[in-house]
């Protein structure tokens, strides 16, 4: 017999043996308030310390409350989610906690969005005792390019260390000191930039309060749109339109292309263009080394470095420089959408304006928050001058829109500017899991096999499951391709891949959950796994509705290598449009 | 621990022994090689087929490392950290494994039993707590010390008849069991037989079985703010109840001390006690607000006393203090005057002297310095 009995808030129900309480009794709708719990299903992600004490229950023959999230459920348990010996116990532990936090929400970057902050909200608390007395546990504030720690605020739920260790496997964060002044933080106390963090920004993500949050551009925007002698254009990631609209109360999975575009017009951007575009040039330049790669390798050279690695995800970089030092030639050199993007703008599209390079500014809207630390990198500035200026999130440009009074949902639907605006479907599907190597094969097998595609759609190479393998056949040639999505994944693939394990051609990394449309800069999915899921899902159909859809065959691509680059992988592009790659000497 | 080993079948055995006793560790290292000399730890011990070895693994000054979950984590290489149960160690311990905790006390009993039997051992002790017990008796008592005792000694025994009785002659007033998480029992308990029932059923508990002893000069919310002072230092950290909720404990009660309490901070002591025994994650904090709680039940006049007359009936707490000159004993010489540090004595040579309250900061020092007792502390 796998299933128990048990009475929830006097319902009687069956459930598998080993479901917690607060499980059963979400079966049933009761939702019982929680804070450091966190399951994120089909991604393998949970954090249960049973710390937080919040979503303690009554259970008939036991001394004390039992917190639901961590006690499974027991035949013939009755459980009380709601007695009055349980509301004061919740009330009382929320006005601990809140004792020791900050009382700024009027101006805190998470007010709004804040999981704390909708607890007292929902227990009602309005009143906080001893406060004369208090002491609070303060620490010293860090600022990193792309994160932000004021710990201050964190409520040691350990969200962030579970998943910077257990599903990141970066190693950034750890409990430290003991009692009241404990708190998570990278070891020594160190600041983020001195550690192994590689900026992915799950931390950011996942974490309840304004502990941790984004670097906050939008100053900078605004600066830059009011300055008269700047031409201001700006770039759009793929992820970005599948979730934006979610910051206006749109269903997850709404595509806002046309009103993303048409709100960045309203607040001032000279160009609105698209990294899609880049997307394509990206798969130009990576598709032609991979194919050089494989041709060279098939024919016996032993000197090639084989599987090819993308190398669009900065945080998987970093990754990759902090824990493969001795792997640093494998991965591609095309640098990553974001940052081709800039190098042409600054090149390519500054000579047709007709303007110098420090004239213009590069903004990009990212579902990231490691592309603020990329745009960053010293290796992309040219005479002291950044290709990209400043990378904001989609929750940024929410706020924007927001403070500029633009209503979203009654904008028409625009199209991008000429001549970065053009992009094909392959560009689009960047944003998920599989779609950067989807895209990449889609033109390789056409280049290499000389065939042209019946169906473009390589439904093997898409998912959510976090390591996926897949052999796609050029032809005669089956080419192995691994995908991983989470950094504990692509640790296992590519420890895999060094044991001997795995054989592959080609893999592509993406350090977030489901690829960039789970990255640290949309919309919070507080724990709502379907959300990532209808942002993939509307990316794929975004695909669907493009009438080109292999990178190859951008016009606007084919026209900038005609015009200017001349071919991929030729001595321009390798200036402009690749890169190499650095040890990081910190724990390595 | 071989024999117990025996029972469950292990092979290994770990003893968590504090870093800061380095007597108990070489004595313990020495005894362990005795062992192993004698065949009776090790390989095939005493021809049984059965091996079994011990390892010392140390502490690193933490209370809350006694905690099992905790103490296993510690040894893992983890951080001492309490998890939730269950699942139970017996279930899943040490590097997952299931695993048998037991207190070096409870492992010495299983000799005696084997040798002298269940039924002997059941012949000592009361109905539910059997054998002896080991106490650690101290405080304002004249015989401090290690005892061994049967259960069900009374506390009266303990105190009068081992102890000694109080030193100096003072009143008894109290006596701490269990611990700094234990509670503070009073005359009226002092025939309790000592077990682990009746002592839960008091207010306190067994504990680690210390047994503090206080007489009239202890000022039981001073004591109470002691043992939360303790207990803030040594939570883990993980749980909120425990982390923050002890700390704001500690801080009341130190208002209280400090003269500034109020009547409903001693009200959101109690609401605020049982929240945290009700909702920490482990003993630690299930425990700690007891020395609270038992002394507002036990003791609540005195802690009206220092809210509402804003007095120290032991006359412990310093800024409860209250100095005054004694008109008759007086003879006007002015010592007092000159040596206050605040200038809160006023006074004509010849004439008797007075105290400002309101400018006194209860130094003692004219206390120290008058010759002829005319200085009044209550």
């Amino acid at each position: 017999m796998n299933k128990v009995s048990v009475t929830i808030d006097n319902t009687r129900i069956e459930v598998e043996k080993g479901t917690t309480v607060y499980h059963a009794a979400k079966s049933i709708g009761i939702n019982i308030p929680a804070l450091c719990y966190m399951n994120l299903e089909h991604l393998n992600i949970e954090n249960c310390p049973g710390g937080c004490r919040i979503c303690v229950v009554e259970i008939e023959g036991r001394r004390n409350l039992a917190p639901s999230c961590s006690t499974p459920c027991a035949e013939g348990m009755v459980i009380n989610t709601h007695s009055g010996r349980v509301m004061n116990a919740r009330s009382t532990v929320l006005e601990l906690l809140l004792s020791d936090h900050p009382k700024d929400c009027l101006v805190c970057a998470k007010s709004g969005d804040c999981d704390l902050q909708d607890l007292s909200i929902r227990l009602g608390i309005r009143e906080i005792h001893a406060m004369e007395n208090a002491e609070m546990s303060i620490y010293r504030k860090d600022s990193s390019p792309a994160l932000n720690r004021d710990m201050d605020k964190c409520v040691m739920c350990r969200r962030c260390e579970t998943i910077c260790n257990k599903v990141q496997t970066v190693g950034a964060l750890c409990a430290i000191n003991r009692g009241f002044m404990s708190v998570v933080a990278p070891a020594f106390q160190q600041d983020l930039i001195d550690s192994p963090c590689v900026f992915c920004g799950q931390c950011v993500a996942v974490c309840p309060t304004g502990a941790l949050t984004a670097v906050d551009h939008t100053p900078k925007i605004l600066r830059a749109l009011a300055d008269p002698s700047k031409t201001v254009v700006v770039q759009t990631a793929p992820a970005v339109r599948a979730a934006l609209g979610e910051e206006f109360g749109m269903e997850p999975g709404t595509l806002v292309t046309g009103k993303m575009v048409a709100a960045l017009r309203r607040l001032g951007f000279d160009k609105v263009f698209d990294t899609d575009f880049a997307a394509d040039l990206t798969i130009m330049e990576e598709g032609a080394e991979l194919l050089d790669r494989i041709t060279r390798h098939l024919a016996g050279d032993p000197t090639v470095r084989l599987p090819i690695l993308t190398s669009c995800c900065p945080a998987w970089i970093n990754f990759f420089e902090v824990y493969y030092p001795t792997m640093l030639d494998v991965p591609s050199t095309a640098r990553s959408p974001q940052q081709m993007f800039g190098s042409i703008a600054k090149t390519y599209y500054a000579e047709k304006l007709g303007i110098d390079r420090r004239d213009l500014v590069v903004v990009s809207v990212m579902p990231c928050l490691a592309k603020k630390y990329e745009c960053q990198r010293e290796e992309f500035f040219v005479d002291g001058n950044p290709d990209v200026d400043f990378a904001i999130s989609t929750r940024e440009l929410a706020a924007l829109v927001e403070a500029y009074d633009v209503n979203f949902g009654a904008l028409p639907d625009e199209d991008f500017d000429t001549p970065l605006g053009e992009s094909s479907g392959a560009g689009v599907i960047f944003g998920a899991t599989g779609g950067v190597i989807e895209a990449a094969v889609r033109t390789a097998y056409e280049v290499y096999t000389g065939q042209k595609l019946a169906d473009v759609e390589f439904r093997e190479l898409r998912g959510f499951e976090g390591i996926r393998t897949a052999t796609v056949d050029f032809n005669g040639t089956p080419i192995n391709i691994g995908i991983a999505h989470q950094l504990g994944n692509a640790r296992k693939l590519l420890d895999g891949m060094r044991s001997g394990m795995y054989n592959f051609h080609a893999i592509e990394i993406m350090a977030c959950p489901g690829g960039c449309i789970g990255g640290a800069g949309q919309p919070f999915h507080h724990c709502d796994t379907d959300r990532i899921k209808a942002r993939m899902e509307a990316l794929y159909r975004e695909d669907t509705h493009k009438a080109i859809r292999k990178s190859h065959e951008n016009p606007d691509v084919l026209r900038l290598y005609e015009e200017f680059l001349g071919e991929p992988l030729n001595e321009k592009a390798h200036r402009l449009l690749h890169t190499h790659y650095f040890t990081k000497e910190k724990f390595s | 621990m071989a024999i117990c080993g025996y029972c469950i079948g292990a092979t290994k055995g770990l003893v968590y022994i504090r870093a800061e006793y380095p007597l108990a560790i070489r004595r313990l290292r020495m005894a362990i090689e005795q062992a192993r000399g004698y065949g009776l730890l090790g390989r095939n011990i005493m021809d049984s087929g059965f091996d079994f070895d011990i390892e010392l693994r140390y502490g690193a000054g933490a209370f809350v490392c006694g905690e099992e979950t905790a103490l296993i984590h510690s040894m893992e290489g983890n951080r001492g950290e309490p998890t939730v149960k269950p699942p139970f160690p017996a279930e899943k311990g040490y590097l997952g494994k299931p695993t048998n905790v037991n207190n070096v006390e409870t492992l010495a009993n299983i000799p005696v039993i084997l040798l002298r039997g269940p039924e002997w051992f059941s012949s000592i002790g009361t109905e539910r707590s059997k054998g002896t017990k080991v106490f650690a008796l101290a405080g304002k008592i004249n015989n401090v010390g290690l005892i061994e005792v049967p259960m069900g000694t009374t506390l009266r025994e303990v105190i009068f008849e081992i102890g000694g009785g109080i030193k100096d002659g003072k009143r008894f007033k109290a006596v701490q069991t269990g611990g700094p998480s234990g509670g503070c029992l009073t005359e009226k308990h002092l025939d309790t037989p000592i077990d682990f029932d009746n002592l839960l059923a008091a207010g306190s508990m067994m504990g680690s079985g210390g047994m503090i002893v206080m007489d009239e000069d202890d000022c039981m919310v001073s004591v109470a703010s002691f043992y939360l002072d303790f207990t803030v230092e040594e939570s883990c950290g993980k749980c909120a109840p425990c982390r923050i909720g002890n700390k704001r404990l500690h801080e009341i009660l130190e208002k209280i001390c400090g003269g500034r309490g109020t009547e409903d901070d001693i009200e959101y002591l109690k609401n605020l006690g049982h929240v945290i025994k009700d909702t920490s994650l482990c003993g630690l904090g299930q425990t700690s607000p007891n020395p609270v709680l038992s002394t507002i039940e036990h003791f609540y006049p005195e802690y009206l006393a220092h809210v509402r007359e804003r007095v120290c009936p032991a006359g412990k707490c310093k800024a409860l203090k209250h100095y005054s000159i004694l008109g008759d004993k007086c003879t006007g010489c002015t010592a007092c005057v000159r040596t206050c540090p605040v200038g809160a004595i006023v006074g004509e040579k010849r004439q008797p002297h007075r105290i400002d309250n309101n400018l006194c900061i209860k130094c003692g020092a004219c206390y120290s310095k008058c010759k002829f007792l005319a200085i009044n502390v209550r």
